[in-house]
C-alpha cells in the first residue's frame, strides 16, 4: 500500500512550480533517552530471542539425532564465540523479562508518569545486569 | 514504513556561518535547518553568532532576532510567544519543544534547531501539518450527543467528571509528541500519534459526550491505536506537561473493558 503522506512530498515554489519537497531529520537528530531507549531494547532483544529459540531447537534437534551431532553443537556452543553468543542470549532474555513486567504494568495503567517511567527504565537496566551476572556466575561455577 | 536514513533529496549539507558582531562578549551559535523551495538545493545549516547580552531569553527570541537583525529569509511560525498557541514547535537541541518555552540556557553548546522531525518541509523551519490536521478531524472532536441540552442553560457535569478532563483539555495541538513518536515517523499515515488519540480520549471521557462507544469502534483498528507501543517519547517530550502515552493507555483499558 502506498504511504499518503507521499501526497505532502510535493509542493510549490514561488513561482508555483513543482517541487519535491525534503523530510525533515528524524533518527538523525532525536536525542536517545530512557523512553526511546528501553523501546528499541525491547524490540531488538525480541528479535534476539527469536533467533536464539532457533539456536536451542538446534541444540534439542542435535541432541535427539545422536552422539554425533550433538558433540559438534557441544563443542560449538562451548567455544568462546558460543560462549558469547549464549551470554547475548541469557542478556536479552532478562531484558525481554524485566521490561516486558513494565509494559504489564503500562497495560494495567500503572507507571506513566514521567518520574516513574525514568526509574523503572533504570531498575530493568539494572535488573539485567545483575540477573545475567548471577546467572552466568552460578551458571560457570557448576560448569 | 520505516526508513531510517534520508532520502537523497532530504541530506543535510553545511550552510553559510553569520558571525557575531564585534565586541559581542556572551556568544552562541545557533545552526538552524534551512530549505528553501526556490534555489534547488539540499537542505543545509546555517549557523547564526547571537550575542546573548542582546538578546531575549528563549530561543524563540533568538530566532526573532535573528530574523529581524541578521538573516530575514529565515522562515518559522511563531504567535503567542507564550506556549498557548503551538505555532513554534520545533525540534530544539534534539527534542521537540515550544521555541517560546525553550530558555536558551537550557542548551550546553550550540543550539541545534530543525523542523518537527520526518515531516515534509515547506520551507526552513515549517513542516506540513495537513496530515496531522486530517487525522485531528478524523476522529470528530466536538461534542457530540443525542440528548439535547437543556433549554435554560449549559450541560452540567459533576467535579469528579470536569476533573476527568485535566490534563487533556490543556493540549495545544502543537504536534511535538506525534512528532517525536518513531513509531508515528514510520507508520503515521495510517497511525494516529499521540496527540490525535490523547484528544480522541479527551471527548470519550466527558461525561456529556454520548458517543463513546462509536468513538472506539472508530479507534480499534490495528493501525490507529495499536501503532502505539509505549515508547513515550511523548510524554517526554510535551511542552505542557502533558501525558499523552498515558491517555492512549486508558482507550485501551476501556477496549478490553467493553469486550467483557
Amino acid at each position: 500500500m502506498k504511504d499518503v503522506r507521499e501526497a505532502l512530498m510535493v509542493g510549490r515554489n514561488s513561482q508555483g512550480k513543482l517541487v519535491r519537497r525534503p523530510i525533515s531529520p528524524h533518527l538523525q537528530v532525536y536525542k536517545p533517552q530512557m523512553s526511546s531507549v528501553s523501546s528499541i531494547f525491547h524490540r531488538i532483544t525480541g528479535v534476539a530471542l527469536g533467533l536464539g529459540t532457533l539456536l536451542l531447537t538446534l541444540w534439542l534437534v542435535c541432541a535427539a539425532s545422536g552422539d554425533g551431532a550433538f558433540s559438534i553443537i557441544q563443542a560449538f556452543l562451548s567455544s568462546w564465540i558460543g560462549l558469547i553468543i549464549l551470554f547475548g542470549f541469557t542478556a536479552a532474555l532478562f531484558y525481554h523479562f524485566c521490561n516486558g513486567i513494565r509494559h504489564l504494568a503500562w497495560d494495567a495503567g500503572k507507571g506513566f508518569e514521567l518520574p516513574a517511567m525514568h526509574n523503572s527504565g533504570r531498575i530493568v537496566f539494572a535488573a539485567t545486569a545483575i540477573l545475567t551476572v548471577g546467572f552466568w556466575a552460578v551458571g560457570l561455577y557448576i560448569w | 514504513m520505516a526508513e531510517f536514513t534520508l532520502p537523497k533529496n532530504s541530506k543535510i549539507g553545511v550552510g553559510k556561518t553569520y558571525k557575531a558582531p564585534a565586541g559581542a562578549k556572551r556568544v552562541k551559535e545557533f545552526k538552524i535547518y534551512r530549505w528553501n523551495p526556490d534555489d534547488g538545493k539540499n537542505p543545509s545549516m546555517d549557523t547564526y553568532e547571537v550575542d546573548l547580552d542582546a538578546c531575549g531569553p528563549m530561543v524563540l527570541d533568538a530566532i526573532i532576532k535573528i530574523k529581524n537583525e541578521i538573516d530575514s529569509s529565515l522562515t518559522f511560525r511563531r504567535s503567542c510567544r507564550e506556549g498557548i498557541c503551538g505555532s513554534c514547535a520545533m525540534n530544539i537541541d534534539g527534542t521537540n519543544t515550544l521555541a517560546c518555552l525553550k530558555p536558551i540556557d537550557d542548551v550546553k553548546g550550540a543550539v541545534a534547531i530543525n523542523p518537527l522531525p520526518h515531516m515534509p518541509v515547506v520551507k526552513d523551519l515549517v513542516p506540513d501539518l495537513t496530515q496531522a490536521y486530517a487525522q485531528y478531524r478524523s476522529i470528530e472532536p466536538w461534542l457530540q450527543s443525542d440528548t439535547p441540552a437543556p433549554p435554560d442553560g449549559e450541560r452540567l457535569q459533576s467535579k469528579e467528571e470536569r476533573a476527568e478532563l485535566d490534563g487533556l483539555w490543556e493540549c495545544i495541538m502543537c504536534f511535538c509528541c506525534s512528532t517525536s513518536c518513531p513509531s508515528y515517523w514510520w507508520n503515521g499515515d495510517r497511525y494516529l500519534g499521540p496527540a490525535v488519540l490523547m484528544a480522541a480520549y479527551r471527548w470519550i471521557a466527558d461525561s456529556r459526550d454520548e458517543r463513546t462507544g462509536q468513538r472506539l469502534d472508530a479507534l480499534e483498528d490495528p493501525f490507529k491505536l495499536y501503532r502505539c507501543h509505549t515508547i513515550m517519547n511523548c510524554t517526554q517530550t510535551c511542552p505542557k506537561g502533558l501525558n499523552p502515552a498515558k491517555a492512549i493507555g486508558k482507550v485501551k483499558q476501556l477496549m478490553l473493558e467493553r469486550q467483557g
